[in-house]
């Protein structure tokens, strides 16, 4: 459709083109300062974390991973992952769930508590989660009786993720939950299907590519986090060691080339991230384009 | 399956949906609940339903559902053997004509599950059924809105339902598509005789489809009879003035003039114009416009006593016996009007 409307103006003539499009001096600097901006910002830092983990070769490159205490981090990271994505992802969905197809008392508070985790600085999220489970924290004698280690532990880890990751799938989709009503599943419990049947055949197809959306941000965001669980992790190389805190300490200790070799690990992610990010959207686009396509059809066959 | 609902509260916040509602539906019927939006209609059916509940009261007959005499009030909507055909279809997008209209039958408790063979044999008798052979494979999204229409229709029957109930089935259309919808749904009433219950806000929708009219203004009920007798004989101003076209003018002189001022509700083919008349319920008026189309024609007039304007119609063979001009002065008799003083219905004829 668009190509259709561009092609429209072309054929319409420069004269009238001309006067209502800005100079092209103008236009040259807005799009070259923005490009130059995506490059200084965007471009450069991402080749400079590939050059830097290759600048000794791909045997040093490999060679950082190799590494028990490397290995150790890409574990912890990974199991960090696999608890809390797949828990807020249900977390997530409940909420999104709740808020949308329901009305109940506290709904407006509820949805803005959501979003607290994005207000809040990380760091200040991990250090919340001292003050309750520390060693001087309210519940940190109970906890020592026990003998339960949470802070400088992996427990302290998934807990900050869980808080610091917890808005991404609930942020996607509440509006496009809003968006498509409930009256799908008000026929589907009509015509006798269960709750859960509501959910499996009419609610989850509807929304799957946006739980698809949110999961691979709120797994990146999961790997990827620093501050909060900086704050609770300790540093205990070996043991509580993430992928970006291994990269920190590497860099720390001014062993530049390893530390670039592991964080381009982090940029892959990231790289994947965004290319996952584009498919959904591209599967998303489709399907309504092919719905405005049989509605012009439509019109036109009238 | 009869329908009964008793003494129907229901607010949302502040706004009363409906103020004590008592409603009757006989087995086999089909049924309109007429009003203008927001008169609580939409909410009356959905309680029936079980997709809205009324508010509790301490009264245990009160707000109460009844199909055939039981009591399913307590029941989920699912239970109550309805079909529920929504506004906008609210058809699953990402499932097939077919699994769309199949759906209800596939999530039956295993040992209630039709065989899959048999599912598909009642689809296919459900989608020619309502003329959609050949259009199993499509999605929502590849269908006109009468189709659509359909597929929710077939969707709804596929379960069996004791009851069927229609929320502006034709609102969504345009208006030849509503016509020919409107005389088919009449059809497939006559050939399935499902107790049917629609909402609609159209009064010629109801009049020309319904067995029976339920007429509701601000949460409560006015009028319930069958659609000869609410065009007929409406129970109060709100009817009249809902049901097809009336002019509402002060009451005059003579045997017009009841008891002080009052409203008076004449409908424009009970308007005769004369040249001369010696009768005292005569009124004195100026022709303003007349316009014929078909077999009537129409001629807008002003009283001269009270300077109201009104219509009125007029076989097409009288006007032309008539001949007015734009201007002229003539007389008014109304065959037939409707007073309500103090609420109350009067009627009279003159003339």
């Amino acid at each position: 459709m668009a190509g259709t409307i561009s092609t429209l103006t072309h054929v319409a003539g420069h004269s009238r083109r001309r006067s209502i499009e800005d100079p092209r001096w103008l236009r040259w600097l807005l799009i070259g300062g923005a490009l130059s901006f995506v490059a200084l910002f965007l471009i450069m830092p991402l080749a400079v974390v590939f050059t830097e983990a290759l600048r000794k070769g791909w045997s040093a490159y490999l060679a950082a991973f190799q590494e028990p205490d490397a290995r150790a981090a890409i574990k912890l990271t990974l199991l960090v992952a696999v608890i809390a994505v797949p828990l807020n992802m249900v977390f997530g969905l409940a909420a999104a769930w709740a808020i949308t197809k329901f009305d109940f008392r506290g709904k407006t508070v509820l949805t803005s508590l959501i979003d607290l985790p994005f207000a809040v600085s990380p760091v200040i999220a991990g250090l919340v989660y001292v003050l309750l489970f520390g060693a001087q924290g309210w519940w940190g004698p109970w906890l020592m009786e026990h003998d339960i280690k949470i802070i400088f532990a992996v427990p302290g880890i998934v807990l900050a993720t869980v808080f610091v990751t917890f808005p991404f799938v609930a942020r996607e989709l509440i509006p496009l939950m809003q968006s498509q009503g409930k009256n799908e599943e008000l026929a589907a419990l009509t015509l006798g299907a269960s709750g859960w049947q509501t959910f499996r055949r009419v609610t989850l197809p509807n929304i799957k590519w946006g739980l698809f959306y949110g999961v691979i941000l709120c797994n990146a965001r999961a790997m990827g986090e620093f501050g909060a669980v900086s704050v609770v992790s300790g540093h205990v190389r070996g043991l509580t060691n993430t992928v970006p805190l291994h990269v920190e300490i590497l860099y720390n200790e001014y062993n530049i080339q390893a530390s670039f070799a592991v964080a381009s690990l982090l940029t892959v992610l990231a790289l994947l991230t965004l290319v996952l990010k584009a498919f959904v959207e591209w599967r998303h686009q489709k399907s309504v384009q092919k719905a405005d396509a049989v509605e012009t059809r439509q019109f036109a066959s009238k | 399956m009869s329908i009964e609902a008793r003494n129907i509260r229901k607010h949302f916040g502040d706004f009363t949906a409906l103020a004590g509602v008592d409603l009757k539906v006989e087995s086999g019927r089909l049924t309109a609940l007429l009003g203008p939006s927001g008169s609580g209609k939409t909410t009356l059916l959905r309680i029936i339903a079980g997709l809205e509940f009324p508010d509790v009261t301490d009264d245990p007959n009160s707000g109460r559902v009844f199909f055939h005499g039981k009591d399913v009030s307590d029941l989920p909507t699912g239970r109550r053997s309805v079909g529920f055909v929504f506004q906008h279809y609210a058809l699953f997008k990402h499932m097939t004509v077919f699994d769309n209209v199949a759906f209800g039958m596939t999530v039956r408790r295993r040992s209630e599950r039709p065989a899959r063979a048999d599912i598909a044999e009642r689809v296919r008798e459900l989608l020619s059924l309502m003329q959609l052979d050949g259009l199993e494979r499509r999605l929502p999204d590849q269908l006109s809105g009468g189709q659509r229409q359909r597929v929710a229709l077939a969707r709804a029957l596929a379960v069996q339902p004791k009851v069927l109930l229609l929320d502006e089935p034709f609102g969504a259309l345009d208006a030849q598509v509503r016509k020919d919808l409107r005389r088919w749904l009449r059809g497939l009433h006559e050939k399935l005789h499902v107790t049917t219950v629609f909402v609609t806000h159209d009064q010629e929708e109801a009049l020309e489809l319904a067995d029976e009219v339920v007429v509701m203004n601000n949460a409560r009920i006015e009028q319930v009879g069958d659609p000869q007798e609410v065009y007929d004989v409406p129970a109060s101003p709100f009817v009249i003035e809902f049901l097809g076209n009336v002019n509402r003018l002060e009451s005059g002189t003579g045997k017009l003039h009841v008891a002080g001022k009052d409203t008076l509700y004449v409908r424009p083919h009970d308007v005769d114009i004369r040249r001369d008349y010696d009768g005292e319920n005569a009124l004195p008026a100026r022709v303003l416009h007349v316009f014929s189309a078909g077999n009537y024609g129409r001629v807008t007039l002003r009283r001269l006593d009270t300077g109201e304007t009104f219509e009125a119609e007029v076989p097409r063979d009288r006007l032309s016996e008539l001949k007015l001009a734009d201007g002229e002065e003539v007389l008014v008799v109304f065959r037939h009007v409707r007073l309500f003083p103090k609420g109350k219905f009067y009627e009279t004829d003159i003339g």
